[in-house]
């Protein structure tokens, strides 16, 4: 088992600075960092000298190395754009991501598994029906036509919540949190529910698709056969065994959330860290860049260790072969 | 019976600064697309850092509604000789932590201008010395002429030598590896403006307030301001749209007809000092990007001319302006020191002429020519690029447009990317508002140890024009001045160095109960704004 975590860490490694030397690679193409530094009178002289200390006349390998030197003492520089240590802009960035992420993950669970429960075990009735196309329409529609039609109609139209940002926040410590005044609850509403809508329809989907599997299955003929409830039926014996993939992929989401809240940020201007990296990029803030790609890798490293782990620990299939 | 006229007293003076706080109490809400980089005037030389700056620290001079030059800090001045001027300075003015400003405090502002990271530079170093006659007098000496300094000294705001000294902050800070040092005055203000910053989070919200002890009486009733940087274009209208914002910019053109149809808001717009122009590669021997090979068409004049008279200006104003554009002869805005309306004549549209003078350089089919186009620059740069492209096709010239995001196209056009393009598009405001700085930018010839022509990318490159350029600089009488401005602007129009465009629009939305000057050079400055609600 050890061997196994040690095993699967040494490739975390692997992962991460394949994703960092990926990453620097590709910052050679996003443009010249130095134009978005200076003004347009700064002499040609004064532009070389700034290249120069900030290291960017070097070539990529030497870049790259000293990159993964200063990364691995938790140093990831001073961003271009706002002047300040990008471990402390992101440590700043990070509540509001992660309160927006996980308000949208809760959402999703909430409404998804019943609304899958539901069109599952009523497939012919009209609400399982209009269920599905919506959540059709879920799955089709962008992140950010969603923002902005909600934005349109409970922002512009009918005024009942704020389009942008996150409203009043109370510092607990180094955390700000939203969730504790009235404004920086219902900033997060729209935002949150823009969020939740892939993630619930694709949990609709899968529950209602797992769930109709597992009916099918002989033990729940059985179960009818000896003459349970219903509702034991249904609750008992075919939902638990529905949610185990169903919690797997959950988990893998939670992920993707995270990242996929670039988006959401930037239509709502919710100050997370997706909306550092859209304006990052756009002005070429390489060390912004750059850490808050290896930060998203560190999260799917993590939780893939996470599931991996937990893959042996249910499966002593795995581990005979390990 | 005294006691009660005493609570009675109470009551009416409780009542009295309830009533003059209600009157008082003026929020102003406003939204650009990012935020100001830094609160260091000396930290980075950009129009909206030092546009928000600007109502919080203050310059010797400073421009009012109309881009008039006006003394701010200073009271008034005079040039001793062509190369020193005298500046009096104003008595009675507080910095925000109550220290007083004097000469000293002058001084003190440019040599931190001068540090080695300071974004002010070259704005500083045209200054060789400063000298305290007494504490409300200065004499600035420059290394030559510079007729325009006190139009420079506008964007060189003031700093507190004491409050400087007292917060390690002497120096401009390092945009990058040790920002850590002087690192105070990036976070934290101390100026003489009529606004002081009271909550400042970088990218999310800026909170300013009245400040009480300011020396001056600006026309705003606005009491608090609060500054959002919203990037999103459709989040930025929302947000105004939804009454939560009083003012936005820029808004898309595209959004005008949506806002003046809403109720309580409208779309303000202006012409913008901001010209935008068409440049050619008259440098290489061949050009980057063309299907003529062993030769750069570019550096027949008849070529040159026959790309000029194809652009119709008056269409791409029509058709993709939305009316909202100023066609233009010149390389400079009517704003700038130094237009003359009378060589305001744009290239005539004449297709026919086009045709003509290619066939006679030898294209009678055309050519084939690469174009470089920033997408998020300029109001509709895109647009005008792919419109050019297809005027020039009637002409035969078939335009390989390459349009892409500013961080990339100027890093492949300027002299970092080797002014690699052989066709382009770009936009230019004097940030001195003076027509030097044009000349010196884009007209001269490039010459990178003398600094000049930096953005001139196709190099253009005339003798007397260069000559000029430097009679400009230093000449003092307005008049002479003026003749070689107009001789400098004839030339260039002769030889088709570069075709003008228009004078692009500022796009602002904002409440109708608010009331706002909106500046040419795109500067929200708070001592104009009026809320009246």
């Amino acid at each position: 088992m050890l061997l196994f975590i040690a095993r699967r860490l040494a490739q975390s490694v692997l992962v991460m600075l394949t994703v960092a030397l990926i990453a620097f690679t590709l910052f050679q193409y996003v443009g010249d960092p130095i134009n978005n530094m200076v003004d347009q009178d700064t002499s040609l002289a004064e532009r070389e000298r700034i290249r120069k200390q900030l290291g960017l006349d070097d070539p990529v390998h030497v870049q790259f190395w000293r990159f993964v030197q200063n990364a691995a003492h938790g140093e990831f520089g001073i961003s271009y754009r706002l002047r300040k240590p990008v471990a402390e802009l992101i440590a700043e960035r990070f509540p509001a991501t992660l309160e927006l992420s996980m308000i949208s993950a809760i959402l999703a669970l909430a409404i998804g598994i019943p609304m899958g429960i539901y069109t599952a075990l009523n497939r012919e009735r009209w609400p399982a029906k209009l269920f599905m196309t919506l959540s059709l329409v879920g799955v089709s529609l962008p992140t950010f036509l969603i923002g902005i039609f909600l934005i349109l109609i409970f922002g512009v139209q009918l005024r009942w919540l704020p389009t942008f940002g996150r409203g009043e926040v109370v510092q607990l410590g180094w955390w700000s949190t939203g969730l504790l005044t009235a404004s920086g609850l219902k900033s997060l509403i729209m935002p949150a529910i823009t969020l939740a809508v892939f993630q619930m329809t694709l949990i609709v989907r899968l529950v209602r698709a797992e769930m109709l599997e597992v009916m099918r299955t002989d033990y729940i003929k059985f179960a009818r056969a000896r003459g349970l409830k219903e509702r034991a039926i249904n609750f008992g014996h075919a939902l638990k065994n529905t949610l185990v993939p169903v919690i797997t992929i959950i988990g893998l989401q939670v992920g993707s959330i995270i990242a996929f809240a670039i988006i959401t940020e930037s239509v709502f201007q919710w100050p997370g860290m997706g909306l550092l990296f859209v304006q990052a990029i756009s002005e070429v803030d390489i060390p912004v860049m750059a850490a808050y790609l290896m930060l998203i890798a560190l999260v799917f490293v993590i939780i893939n260790l996470i599931v991996d782990i937990l893959y042996v620990v249910i499966d002593p299939r795995l581990r005979v072969q390990s | 019976m005294k006691i009660r006229s005493l609570a009675l007293l109470g009551a009416a003076a409780i009542a009295i600064s309830a009533m003059s706080a209600q009157v008082q109490a003026k929020t102003f809400r406003y939204a650009f697309q990012a935020d100001a980089q830094s609160l260091d005037p000396h930290g980075l030389n950009e129009t909206f850092t030092l546009g928000f700056l600007g109502n919080v620290y203050e310059g010797l001079t400073g421009y009012d509604a109309q881009m008039n030059l006006i003394p701010l800090l200073a009271t008034k001045w005079e040039t001793v000789s062509p190369t020193v001027w005298r500046f009096h300075l104003r008595k009675g003015v507080k910095f925000h932590d109550g220290g007083t400003f004097d000469a000293d405090d002058v001084i003190f502002t440019w040599k931190r201008a001068t540090s080695t990271e300071s974004g002010q530079k070259a704005r500083a170093s045209l200054i060789s010395n400063i000298r305290k006659i007494d504490d409300y007098t200065v004499e600035i000496e420059t290394a030559g002429p510079v007729p325009t300094l006190a139009r420079e000294l506008a964007w060189l705001y003031i700093m507190d030598k004491q409050w400087s000294e007292k917060h390690n902050a002497t120096e401009a800070a390092k945009p990058a590896s040790a920002g850590r040092e002087n690192a105070w005055a990036t976070t934290h203000e101390n100026g003489t403006g009529p606004f002081r910053v009271v909550e400042r989070q970088p990218d999310v919200k800026t909170v300013m307030e009245r400040f009480e002890g300011y020396w001056g009486k600006p026309k705003t009733n606005v009491t608090k301001v609060i500054f959002t940087p919203i990037s999103q274009a459709a989040t930025r209208v929302a947000a105004l749209l939804s009454g939560q914002i009083d003012l936005a910019y820029p808004v898309p053109v595209q959004d005008w007809n949506r806002l003046n149809a809403a109720p309580g808001v409208k779309a303000l717009t202006g012409p913008e000092a901001r010209t935008i122009f068409l440049g050619m590669d008259q440098a290489r021997d061949e050009l980057t990007n063309s299907s003529v090979k062993g030769k750069n068409p570019f550096k027949d004049i008849r070529v040159r001319k026959a790309f000029a008279h194809a652009i119709d200006l008056n269409a791409i104003k029509r058709a993709i302006m939305r009316g909202a554009s100023w066609p233009s002869g010149l390389m400079w805005a009517p704003q700038v020191n130094g237009y003359n309306p009378k060589m305001n004549v744009p290239y005539k549209y004449d297709p026919a002429l086009s045709k003509k003078l290619l066939a006679e350089a030898g294209y009678p089919d055309g050519f084939t020519v690469g174009m470089d186009c920033p997408n998020n620059r300029y109001v509709n740069d895109e647009k005008i690029c792919q419109a050019v492209a297809s005027m020039l096709a009637k002409v035969g010239i078939k335009v390989d447009l390459l349009a892409q995001p500013k961080s990339k196209y100027f890093a492949k056009v300027t002299a970092s990317g080797g002014y690699n393009t052989p066709f382009y598009l770009l936009g230019w405001t004097p940030g001195s508002m003076d027509v030097h700085n044009v000349f010196v930018n884009l007209i001269a010839c490039r010459d990178k140890e003398r600094n000049r022509g930096k953005y001139n990318i196709g190099d253009y490159c005339n003798k007397r024009v260069d000559e000029l350029t430097d009679l400009i600089a230093a000449e003092t009488d307005p008049k002479k001045r003026q003749a070689y401005i107009d001789e400098g602007a004839a030339i260039l129009k002769k030889e088709y160095g570069y075709i003008p465009l228009h004078q692009q629009p500022l796009s602002w939305g904002v409440r109708e109960d608010v009331s706002v000057a909106q500046r040419a050079d795109n500067v929200m400055d708070i001592r104009n704004v009026v809320v009246n609600r």
